[in-house]
């Protein structure tokens, strides 16, 4: 991310002295974009134009680390506005709140049912990332109490929510250790919360009342020395997040420092099914961390998908494992479906199979998760992997026939497959979507 | 400190694209979705339900239990779906399939006509899938359906011959279907507007895939298409058309009934679909084929809200 020349001249003192070896300024700014010259040859450089050289070499988006351990996750550093101009680089962390005016049975069982929303996909894991404990009574004991109580419960790391310093501090010093993430600073207490996040090294959350107080707020704490920072611009109405977050990565990807680092948003609201649909909404739109209240993994299990889906690199498709993957309990006489393991092929044949509601086999070839077609072109969905995965995974003595099916697209490989397996070869359907239709003509009828 | 709010300045917009017998208008977006900062969205996104022209034998439970009583009964059924709510009815001519009944485009013209008669919202017809069958019955229908502004679907670079000129003659609007590949959809809306069908009565079907299953190549074509239409590509500037109940209600997640680990039934499968058609909704998408009722309040709510001016 450099800084072009223009940017760099607006910063430099503009004297034309050619005491820094070029012959004006903007041939020095120029020497600087191209990364042929240093600042320090200029004598009369203001402390503005260092922070430019700053910007120049740091990322438009600060990198911040949440807690310690295994659970700990990064967030930031992100390029981009879509995803398909490179890619999104680190999943949203989904926070689920507990409030301090639960009691310890009634905190202890909601974090209980927060550690089990780990949902599996694509043979991977998906979880959510922080617990949110909210200091809604009111009273500092009460508040680090809480977060005790949750520490213990828990291997998240924590989000502590309280605006006043004093509660803040108490339940630092129990939790401080594993660097929650400390909400939140604002106009009227942002030194004290600056000092105590300092103390702790947790990653503090500025928020504002909109973007220009945010813009303010985050110079004066990074006056004071802070960059440890998470963004709130204070919107709450859906509209008004999805503007302030588009805003926010925007002016960080033209270098306004003041935003330049992650944010958190809030789907809170008392209609689970409202609060699962604000959270996905912010989940695609930038949102570095998302808080939810409910903990019902029917809510949570839309969103921990979509966030899998968009942060996916879309020059790295999702490959799935290359095994005998068994549909609606296949017995001996069930059809061997042949594809590739890119997930989405698997998952359209996959699911267009179980829609035909005839329980079959489908043996995926490790192709590097690409498609078929795609896989063919590249060589690497040919008769000799396709024989070499039938065999090695066996899966022609799980039936008592000798057929297996094999993609439309490629037809062609039918004969020498055919040959190198010792089976029969039907060709299928192209698309996916024929293969109800195909079973009903060309299997259950013969 | 006053921060200088970045807004793009757009030189174009999508199509507008006018159907039905009350005028409905959609698409005519000048900005990318729900930033009403620095554009406009002339159109509220269109909702709709569908309608089998015959039972559906492999709908989960909670599908059937909302239809109960008219799915054998395309006009009944439609009425139904006007009532829940729905901007327009989709009606899809299952029947027609060599696999079904194989119905005559004489019959199935029948069935669409009743169904166009009976309401006063805009129809959207698709036919059952198969290309050359689809080239057969589609024809048939427009011209049944003559003046009535329906949007015909889906026609596909080996089929939208003989649909296009039918669409064209009868003044209808069409879906062109491209599989999740932007280039093949720019390279078919070309064709179509080459036989004379002006583009603002061309609707983009991308083949969208549900959440969990590709939802993010759908994702990405939209937007791509989207910023396409608002830097001036005229063939990307298509209303996009998204299939979403098609693609939800035969993911494992809205119909399995006891996964412990993913919570009861009834609001995942909800939120299967609603997610599904909230995520098209954010990145460029126009019009919404659903199939559950509550699906289409709870996308409509969202759409509400998320059509509150923030402009700064």
């Amino acid at each position: 991310m450099g800084l072009t020349g223009l940017e760099i001249f607006k910063q430099l003192p503009k004297t034309n002295c050619k005491e820094c070896g070029q012959p004006t300024c903007l041939a020095f700014a120029m020497q600087l974009a191209a990364g042929k010259a240093g600042l320090d040859a200029c004598p009369y450089v203001s402390a503005a134009a260092r922070e430019a050289l700053d910007s120049a070499s740091a990322p438009p988006v600060a990198l911040v680390k949440i807690g310690v351990g295994e659970k700990a996750f990064e967030l930031g550093n992100e390029t981009v506005l879509f995803r398909h101009d490179k890619r999104f680089e680190h999943p949203t962390g989904i926070a689920i709140q507990v409030s301090d005016k639960m009691s310890a049975d009634e905190v202890k069982a909601k974090v209980a049912k927060i550690n089990k929303l780990v949902f599996d996909r694509v043979g991977q894991t998906h979880e959510v990332n922080l617990v949110a404990v909210v200091n809604d009574s009111g009273d500092a004991a009460k508040f680090a109490d809480t977060a005790k109580l949750v520490q213990e419960n828990t291997a998240y790391p924590l989000l502590l929510i309280s605006s006043n310093a004093g509660a803040m501090e108490k339940a630092l010093d129990v939790a401080g250790a594993n660097k929650p993430v400390v909400y939140a600073a604002d106009a009227s207490n942002y030194e004290a919360m600056v000092a105590l996040a300092k103390k702790f090294e947790a990653p503090l959350v500025v928020k504002g009342d909109n973007l220009d107080s945010l813009a303010d707020l985050v110079a004066k704490v990074t006056a004071l020395g802070y960059k440890n920072l998470i963004l709130d611009s204070g919107a709450r109405e859906l509209a008004k997040v999805i503007a302030d977050q588009t805003q926010i990565r925007r002016q960080a990807l033209k270098l306004f420092r003041p935003f330049g680092y992650p944010t958190i948003a809030f789907a809170n609201n008392a209609d689970p099914i409202v609060e699962s649909l604000n959270a996905s909404t912010f989940v695609a739109k930038y949102a570095g961390i998302v808080v939810m209240t409910t903990a019902e993994p029917e809510y949570i299990l839309s969103v921990i998908t979509l966030r899998l889906n968009v942060y996916t690199d879309p020059q790295k498709p999702i490959a799935v494992e290359s095994k005998i993957y068994e549909l609606l309990n296949p017995g001996p006489d069930a059809p061997v479906l042949i594809t590739t393991n890119f997930s989405l092929s698997y998952f359209c044949v996959a699911g267009d199979t179980e829609a035909s509601r005839v329980p079959s086999y489908v043996v995926t070839v490790d192709t590097d998760g690409i498609s078929v077609l795609t896989a063919w072109a590249a060589g690497k969905f040919t008769p000799e992997s396709i024989a070499d995965t039938v065999k090695k995974l066996g899966v022609m003595e799980k039936v008592n026939h000798n057929k297996i099916i094999i993609p439309g697209g490629v037809a062609v490989l039918s004969g020498k497959t055919a040959e190198l397996t010792g089976c029969e070869v039907i060709v299928g359907p192209r698309e996916s979507a024929g293969i109800p239709s195909f079973f009903k003509q060309r299997w259950l009828n013969q | 400190m006053a921060v200088t709010i970045a807004k793009e300045r757009w030189t174009s917009k999508v199509a507008e694209m006018v159907i039905g017998p009350n005028d409905l208008k959609l698409g005519g977006e000048s900005t990318l979705s729900f930033l009403h900062f620095e554009g406009a969205m002339p159109n509220r996104p269109v909702t709709s339900l569908e309608v089998f022209d015959m039972e559906p034998e492999d709908w989960p439970d909670m599908l059937k239990e909302a239809y109960a009583g008219v799915m054998n009964d395309p006009v009944a059924w439609a009425k139904k779906v006007v009532e829940y709510g729905a901007d327009a009815v989709t009606l899809r001519l299952m029947s027609a399939h060599p696999d079904w009944k194989n119905a005559s485009a004489d019959e199935v013209a029948k069935t669409a006509k009743a169904v166009a008669d009976a309401i006063n919202v805009p129809l959207i017809v698709l036919g059952c899938g198969v290309e050359e069958k689809d080239g057969e019955i589609l024809p048939v229908v427009a011209e049944a359906l003559a003046g009535k502004k329906v949007l015909i679907g889906c026609v596909t670079a080996n089929n939208y011959k003989s649909i296009t000129a039918a669409c064209n003659g009868y003044g209808h609007n069409i879906i062109a279907s491209s599989p999740l590949d932007i280039n093949l959809c720019k390279q078919l809306n070309i064709l179509i507007n080459e036989m004379g069908l002006p583009l603002d009565r061309v609707g983009f079907d991308p083949s969208v895939a549900g959440l969990g299953y590709g939802i993010e190549y759908a994702y990405s074509i939209m937007e791509r298409a989207r910023v396409g239409a608002l830097t001036g590509d005229k063939t990307l500037a298509t209303p996009v058309v998204c299939f979403v109940g098609e693609n939800t209600w035969k993911a494992k997640e809205s119909i399995a009934p006891d996964v412990v680990e993913w919570g009861p039934l009834h609001d995942r499968a909800i939120l299967w679909e609603v997610t599904t058609a909230i995520t098209f909704a954010n990145a460029g998408g126009t019009v919404f084929i659903m199939r559950h009722p509550e699906s289409l309040k709870r996308f409509n709510a969202f759409i509400d809200e998320a059509y509150k001016s923030n402009a700064y």
